[in-house]
């Protein structure tokens, strides 16, 4: 196993181009048999060792990406190998995730954004039915689908967020509601139909006030109209049925008074006892009362018939009026209806009175044809026994015999006799004929009774009903005048939503108008003073040019004014340079220049106004101005005789200078020879800072008068010679320094006159 | 100028040092003779060592004034 993974991190290894311990085993293995065991034990331990360890790391590798990363990153060349062991590294998981999340999320989204459109446009929807729900109850009881369903949300949304507590009311919930909406409806109806045909999603535009109060106007008049024709109509008939059953009741009347006369004659008739010129007498009166009853009971009959015909009319034209369903006309109706009832239970009553007279009178007559019949079967008898006396008994006293008269007895006891027989017989049957007269009265007075109950029934059904018909009316009345005071609220409320809505929409459209007045305004402000504006600034640009131009002009002089005083100037200042260039060639053979304070002192006067020139001699090094600069030449001399003293301490630094050094230092100065003078190089290099080179290089350069490069050779010596040359630097920079200053000036001031020489 | 004063100085250095080395030398000498006569019976070594002592003592000055410059002279700082 392990061998194994060696062989495999060897073949790896060599693949990638060799690692230390493969290239190692090799050679090992040829100087395994020359050497001992011991040490091809420690080599193999220490191949395991390192072979464990990348074995491992592959694995851990294979297992942890983060670790494979890791080394990845850390190891050179450890990713080409785990690519080659493990293959490539697997990619990320996670963005794949995340995107599919997000399409789905992006999708839910859209739904929710179609469900919201949705519901926005069914708000949109629900809020034109609101609107039309507070239209008047015709127009939303139109029965298009959409506008049923938009109603039914409509309530819907009513109810449950307590708006306007109108309830639409279609009309076919109530048919039996207010008749003269009901009448509304029908007209509207259609028409309602047509309007929300046409436009169920759009909001109704209500009918105009003035055709709905024409058209209310219009229903009034035909209801007045209706109203005065049904009212005219009954009153006649009232007034014709009226007149009828008064006369009928006056026929009867007469007829009653007739019938009692008659019965009451026809009673004395019967009962008194009178002499026979009164009895003809009353005889004729009787005759002449039958004619007047019969008469009158005829005209009684007439008028009658005529009151019955007059109520039946009114009746008809009453129903007739009651189809007409005119609420106003109820009453009148009812009023009617009430006389008409009343006639009819008075001419029932007299006629009740007449019928009971005449049955009366019936019995009277009756009895009086009884008595009658009885008298004349009287008479037959005496004439039969007595044929030639005449009928008329009570003339006979002086007339009749004796035999006559026993004859007339004995027919009179016979008479008696048989009479009390009869009476007898009449008494055993007397309470058979009493049973039978009862029974006969008890089914008259039955039937009377029928006839009265059933008369008085229907007179009762009928004041029933004409009493429900009042309460109905009354009822109707209360009923119409809380609808009436409801529709007056709702109106009420109506009106005040629309005053508001109007007020609002008042000041919106103010607002606007306002808003736009405003911004017309603004805008012609604006380009009113934009006008001025650039009036002002042509204006402003012209004075501007002019001005610029007389400044120009002024500014022209003034230039040259300044350009002459510069020149001035500089002049000055350049010979002031001039004379400080000239104090510094005061430098003696072995003394230094004169003091430049002063030549400085006249070029600082002479430049005050340039800063350059200022700066520049303010650059003047302190030293050179108190006490001058040397010359090159001194410096040179100088040199030449600080050079052996070099020479001889070359070898001294700061780690090296015992006693012992010295005299090394000393032997190599007697012992080494340089040239005297030798140019150098552009590059200095290493071995050529070696202080002889150096010093020949700088008295080269000192005896061609390169003193800039001389100091910088020789700032090259270190240790002991350093220390030995650093006055003769410091000098030999002063000098430089000043020098250089001072050519800067000169080059300066040179520059400045050029520049303020004007060419002719 | 300062050259010279370089030079001079070097030179009078020497001047010192070789001065000093001799007035040391047979300081150290006469010293030696002394301590050999009176303590070492006479022996050679007091007075060799004595001139040597005198030679070393010059030299050691000689060579601590040409190494003036170089020395630096550091103070321990303790830490608190």
């Amino acid at each position: 196993m392990l061998r194994l993974l060696l062989r495999g991190a060897a073949g790896s290894a060599r693949k990638n181009g060799g690692r230390g311990p493969v290239a190692h085993l090799q050679p090992l293995r040829q100087y395994s048999s020359s050497q001992s065991s011991g040490a091809a034990k420690v080599v193999a331990a220490s191949l395991l060792t390192v072979g464990g360890g990348i074995g491992g790391t592959v694995l851990y590798a294979q297992w942890d990406h983060k670790f494979r990363a890791t080394v990845e990153k850390n190891v050179p060349y450890s990713d080409s190998v785990f690519g080659l062991i493990l293959g490539p590294a697997p990619q990320n998981a996670g963005p794949p995730v995340r995107t599919q999340l997000e399409s789905t999320q992006p999708q839910s989204m859209l739904e929710k954004r179609a469900k919201t459109s949705k519901v926005q446009s069914e708000k949109k929807v629900k809020g034109t039915t609101e609107t039309e729900a507070i239209e008047p109850t015709p127009t939303v009881s139109v029965p298009a689908a959409s506008m049923e369903e938009a109603s039914v949300e409509a309530t819907q949304i009513i109810s449950a967020s307590g708006d306007v507590p109108s309830v639409p009311a279609p009309c076919d919930t109530e048919p039996t509601v207010v008749t003269e909406h009901c009448d509304e409806c029908h007209p509207a109806g259609p028409e309602a139909v047509l309007h929300g045909a046409d436009s169920p999603t759009e909001q109704l535009v209500e009918r105009p006030a003035e055709e709905v109060s024409a058209r209310l106007a219009q229903q009034d008049q035909d209801e007045q109209n209706v109203l005065a024709a049904v009212s005219s109509s009954l009153e006649e008939s009232l007034a014709c049925s009226a007149r009828a059953a008064l006369q009928a009741i006056g026929a009867q009347e007469a007829a009653l008074q007739a019938i009692n006369q008659h019965t009451q004659k026809l009673k004395e008739a019967m009962e008194a006892e009178s002499p026979p010129e009164e009895k003809s007498v009353q005889w004729k009166d009787l005759e002449a009362a039958l004619m007047d009853r019969t008469s009158a009971v005829t005209d009684a009959t007439a008028a009658l018939q005529k009151a019955n015909e007059a109520l039946d009319s009114l009746r008809t034209t009453i129903r007739n009026s009651k189809d007409l369903k005119v609420a106003a006309a109820r009453p009148l109706v009812l009023a009617a209806e009430e006389n008409l009832h009343k006639m009819a239970v008075d001419l029932d009553r007299v006629v009740a009175q007449v019928q009971s007279a005449e049955a009366e009178s019936k019995i009277v007559s009756q009895y009086s044809d009884l008595v009658q019949e009885a008298k004349l079967q009287f008479q037959k008898e005496v004439s039969s026994l007595t044929p030639e006396i005449q009928a008329n008994w009570k003339g006979l006293t002086g007339k009749l015999s004796s035999d006559d008269l026993n004859a007339l007895i004995a027919h009179a006891h016979r008479r008696i006799d048989q009479l009390n027989r009869e009476l007898a017989e009449q008494r055993v049957r007397e309470q058979i004929h009493i049973d039978a007269a009862l029974q006969q009265q008890k089914l008259e007075d039955q039937r009377v009774l029928e006839n009265a109950v059933s008369s008085s029934l229907q007179h009762v059904k009928e004041e029933a009903r004409l009493e429900q018909e009042r309460k109905m009316n009354e009822l109707r009345e209360v009923m119409e005048a809380e609808m009436r005071t409801q529709l007056r609220r709702q109106a009420a409320a109506h009106t005040d939503h629309v005053r508001d809505v109007l007020k609002v929409q008042e000041q919106e459209l103010r607002a606007e108008a306002e808003q736009v007045l405003s911004s017309k305004l603004l805008d012609q402000e604006t380009r009113h003073r934009q006008l001025t504006q650039e009036q002002l600034d042509n204006f402003t640009l012209d004075m501007n040019a002019a001005y610029a131009r007389l400044k120009g002009v002024e500014e022209a002089i003034d230039s040259h004014l300044v350009a002459e005083d510069e020149a001035r100037r500089a002049h000055q200042l350049w010979l002031s340079v001039e004379a400080l260039n000239h104090t510094l060639k005061t430098a003696g053979a072995e003394e230094p220049s004169v003091p430049l304070d002063s030549a400085a002192q006249i070029v600082r006067d002479s430049c005050r106004e340039d800063d350059f020139a200022s700066a520049l001699a303010e650059a003047l090094p302190a030293e050179s101005l108190s006490r001058g600069v040397y010359g090159e030449a001194s410096l040179r001399a100088r040199f030449n005789s600080l050079r052996s003293l070099v020479r001889r301490v070359a070898l001294i630094d700061e780690s090296h200078n015992s006693l012992y050094q010295y005299f090394l230092s000393y032997l190599q100065a007697a012992l080494l020879f340089e040239d005297q003078q030798v140019a150098p190089p552009t590059q200095l290099s290493s071995e050529d800072l070696d202080p002889f080179k150096l010093l020949s290089y700088a008295s080269y350069c000192l005896e061609h008068g390169e003193l800039e490069l001389a100091a910088k050779l020789v700032n090259q010596l270190k240790g002991e010679a350093r220390r030995v040359v650093e006055d003769w630097l410091t000098e030999a920079r002063l000098t430089l320094e000043t020098r250089q200053v001072v050519s800067l000036l000169s080059a300066y001031a040179n520059a400045v006159g050029l520049g303020t020489t004007q060419a002719p | 100028m300062t050259s010279g004063k370089m030079a001079d100085e070097y030179g009078r250095k020497w001047d010192r040092c070789l001065a000093d080395t001799a007035v040391k030398t047979v300081t150290g000498l006469g010293v030696g003779v002394v301590f050999s006569v009176l303590f070492f019976k006479r022996r050679t070594w007091p007075v060799s060592f004595g001139s040597g002592l005198g030679l070393g003592m010059g030299y050691s000055n000689c060579q601590h004034d040409f190494r003036l410059p170089y020395l630096v002279h550091g103070r321990m700082v303790k830490d608190q």
